[in-house]
């Protein structure tokens, strides 16, 4: 066991502390779409848009630090240290870190991995700078959990995809100047075999974006409709019919980065505070001796997941080390622990718990609420915890999987 | 950076491993649950001989000088084949009580015949941690009077080592003048466990005990992550058992192991799990080498893996179904290790308390 990074790293880290030091206390003058992104409201450091922010990140190398400089990123050499050092300090410093979403967390990785050297020059940059938008187009109506059953349909005409069907649940559709897809060319082919990797413009005549309300009442998602949209052949990544293995490529991405342990230790701590101000019957939250334990059970749970976090790291840098299960646990506790943390928060507060929106006497600014609320739908997006618990117990702990229903 | 066990910890807990499957199989262990006792003995003598005594004594008392870390894998080992030995009492509080407690004197006498095999101590910390009301330690001129209960790995101990409520250790031998031991049944026949009564018991002060807390603290927390990792290891043997069951065992024409509601309950066990290791780990590493968590993280681990290994422990006993339920299959054994471990040195809630305490939240 050796948690010290190592005295080359000690430098960076002060570098990282210093520039944490001089924007904790930035200001956005700009909103953000996304619901969990904080605007700094009240303080009085730097001000700046977050267009421009990002750009300061990417030149620190705070943010997109090992994609190369010429694809818009810092083009530092991967270092799975120094980018917990950063994720670490910015988050002991309440200081935001980048942008987020599906184009920056889930595409550039694919691209960057699988894209043609065109589709990286195009696409990566703007991403990065949040001038480009993405959205995911996974799920079906009919194509869930099984998402491999999935019918969009895209047909190879005089060099353009011609596609048609619909998608659901896409998030932030409305916003987005592009979409990742999935789309079944080759329908001769197996169910997972037939399925191609798809990227397509949202101007595309032929789209049509139908918001849907969710439970915390922003319209998060929404159905995409397809008719006859035309989008140039080489807009696909990887080759037809290998789209199933493009997209699990970054499905893993995207599981790593639901539920960041330092995030939910943030909100324990933020809890505590409530307990210490927040009193019921004359009595401190904190000091109710029932919620006193409940707190530290939870705040146990989330020391656990934060030691597990440190090991599944070692793993990354350590070759032979092995915590494949490891791993595979991380979506299913993470989202989980946050869901349960932020719903414990709603209990103890009791009737003013339930406050939401503008209302007065809210607390934190409803964030407990729309959280407890988010976090149901992480639970159930990117693979229900129980296609996660399946996962776990079939290439955890080899188990095996249920004998098949005749034609499905 | 490198998070985990070294491949020397990790060659130890397989020499461990291998012995206890080779010396105490399910068979010995209800032996010496029911009636033959006495073969608790070559078991213990073997693991000593293995080095599990003199793991935490430094090397100038004749000792391996290894780290607390080193010493809570050991513990994760001896949990995963519920060996039934004096360990987390006599090797691993008893030593580091000593070592920070103890005058240079002390030390060269004591931990030099723990290493050599020569002693062994139990210990009666219940004063300290959890009093009781008719118990009371008192500690006058040289002689001790009181009653200490749930003594740890006090059956074939030397030594004794007994704290009152203040944390001062007090040591003396177990044929002392005025000292009687009673047995003290616990569901676990896997270690024992007894109360120990002194009437004007002569002994002696470890003497940094005196008036600094630190040593019986120091000696706590580390005997916390030990229990901790002792049931991390005994609940990972149970779901390795559910899951193995599961893959044999076949109702309505299939094997239960593909029935969802089976593999869902293994996976929640899993899941529930695997954090634990990191945790119990890091712990140790805080008690090695980071002072200021080591307090907030032993107590944590603690309790955190009592919970966890609870859960596990029912379940995995529901996988084997009736069997599950049967001294036929011992897999009780596992579950009621699990059971006591989760009392001793302080049950979840008492210890979580303590957490909040440390943060000053109390
Ligand atoms: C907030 C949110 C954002 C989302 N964003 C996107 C997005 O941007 N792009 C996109 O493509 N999709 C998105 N999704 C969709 C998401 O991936 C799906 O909702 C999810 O995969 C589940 O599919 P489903 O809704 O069809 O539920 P179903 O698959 O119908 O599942 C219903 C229930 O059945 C259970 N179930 C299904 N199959 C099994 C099985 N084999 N074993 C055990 N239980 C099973 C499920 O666990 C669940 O409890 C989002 C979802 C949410 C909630």
């Amino acid at each position: 066991m050796d948690l010290n990074y190592g005295p080359q790293y000690e430098d960076f880290k002060k570098e990282v502390q210093s520039f944490c030091n001089e924007y904790k206390d930035l200001r956005f003058v700009d909103s953000s779409q996304s619901p969990l992104a904080s605007d700094g409201k009240g303080k009085h450091g730097p001000e700046l848009t977050r267009a421009d922010w990002q750009k300061l990140l990417i030149e620190r190398g705070y943010f997109a630090r090992s994609v190369p400089k010429e694809y818009g990123g810092y083009g530092g050499d991967p270092d799975i240290i120094k980018s917990r050092i950063i994720a670490t300090e910015f988050s002991k410093a309440k200081v935001p870190s980048g942008m987020g979403g599906q184009g920056i967390d889930m595409l550039v990785p694919t691209l960057l991995e699988l894209g043609t050297e065109e589709q990286k020059q195009k696409y990566i940059m703007p991403t990065l700078h949040g001038e480009m938008i993405w959205c995911q187009g996974y799920s079906e109506p009919n194509a869930g959990s099984d998402l491999a059953s999935l019918q969009t349909k895209g047909e190879l005409i005089d060099d353009e995809w011609v596609i048609n069907g619909q998608k659901i649940w896409t998030s932030t559709a409305q916003y987005a100047q592009m979409m990742f897809c999935l789309v079944r060319t080759e329908p001769d082919a197996s169910k997972h075999g037939g399925i191609s990797y798809l990227l397509i413009p949202m101007d595309t005549p032929g789209i049509e974006i139908r918001p849907l309300v969710d439970m915390t009442l922003k319209a998060g998602f929404n159905e995409v409709f397809f008719t006859d949209v035309k989008i140039p052949a080489t807009n696909i990544v990887g080759n037809r019919g290998d789209g199933w293995a493009v997209a699990n490529a970054t499905l893993s991405h995207e599981r790593g980065s639901l539920a960041d342990p330092n995030a939910t230790m943030n909100r324990v701590n933020m809890l505590i505070d409530l307990m210490k101000e927040e009193s019921i019957d004359g009595k401190k939250l904190i000091d109710i001796p029932v919620y006193r334990d409940k707190l530290m059970a939870l705040q146990g749970k989330v020391v656990a997941f934060q030691s597990h976090s440190l090991r599944t790291l070692s793993s990354k840098i350590n070759p032979g080390q092995d915590v494949k299960l490891g791993k595979m646990i991380q979506k299913l506790v993470g989202t989980e622990l946050r869901h349960e943390l932020e719903g414990f928060a709603i209990d103890i507060m009791g009737e003013i718990g339930t406050l939401y929106e503008q209302s007065p006497l809210l607390r934190d600014g409803g964030s407990w609420q729309f959280i407890y609320m988010y976090f149901l739908g992480l639970i159930i997006g990117g693979g229900t915890s129980q296609i996660q618990k399946n996962i776990i117990s079939e290439r955890g702990l080899g188990m095996p999987r249920e004998p098949k229903v005749k034609d499905s | 950076m490198y998070f985990g066990l070294s491949e020397d910890q990790e060659f130890f807990q397989e020499n461990i491993k291998k012995f206890l499957d080779d010396n105490a199989s399910v068979d010995i262990i209800r032996k010496i649950a029911t009636d033959q006792p006495e073969l608790q003995k070559d078991i213990q003598g073997g693991l000593i001989s293995l080095g599990i005594n003199n793991l935490l004594v430094p090397e100038e008392y004749g000792g391996l000088g290894l780290d607390i870390l080193f010493a809570v894998a050991v513990s994760q080992a001896l949990g995963s084949g519920i060996a039934p030995t004096a360990f987390v009492g006599s090797y691993v509080m008893a030593p580091i009580a000593i070592l920070n407690g103890g005058s240079e004197d002390q030390k060269k006498i004591y931990l030099s015949d723990i290493a050599s095999g020569k002693i062994n101590f139990a210990v009666g910390f219940s004063e300290f941690i959890g009093a009781r009301e008719d118990c009371e330690i008192v500690y006058d001129n040289g002689k001790l009077n009181g009653r200490s209960i749930f003594v740890l790995d006090s059956n074939n101990a030397s030594h004794i080592m007994v704290a009152d409520k203040s944390g001062k250790i007090f040591i003396t031998t177990m044929d002392s003048k005025g000292l009687t031991r009673n047995h003290l049944t616990t569901v676990d026949k896997t270690r024992s466990f007894s109360e120990v009564i002194f009437k004007d018991v002569e002994v002696e002060l470890l003497e940094k005990s005196k008036d600094a807390i630190s040593p019986i603290q120091k000696s706590i927390d580390a005997g916390r992550v030990a229990l901790a990792a002792d049931t991390l290891g005994a609940a990972q043997e149970m779901i390795n058992k559910a899951v193995e069951y599961s893959k044999e065992r076949k109702q309505f024409g299939r094997v239960i192991g593909s029935f969802q509601a089976v593999k869902h309950m293994c996976a929640e066990m899993a899941a529930d799990l695997e954090p634990c290791y990191a945790m119990v780990w890091h712990a140790a590493h805080c008690l090695d080498e980071e002072e200021e968590e080591s307090r907030f993280m032993s107590c944590h681990s603690k309790a955190h893996t009592a919970e966890v290994g609870k859960a596990v422990a029912k379940k995995a006993t529901e996988v084997h179904g009736g069997m599950g339920f049967t001294d036929l299959l011992g897999l009780h054994y596992w579950f009621k290790r699990i059971g006591v471990n989760r009392q001793l040195l302080g049950a979840p809630e008492m210890v979580r308390e303590e957490a909040a305490k440390i943060q000053k939240l109390i």
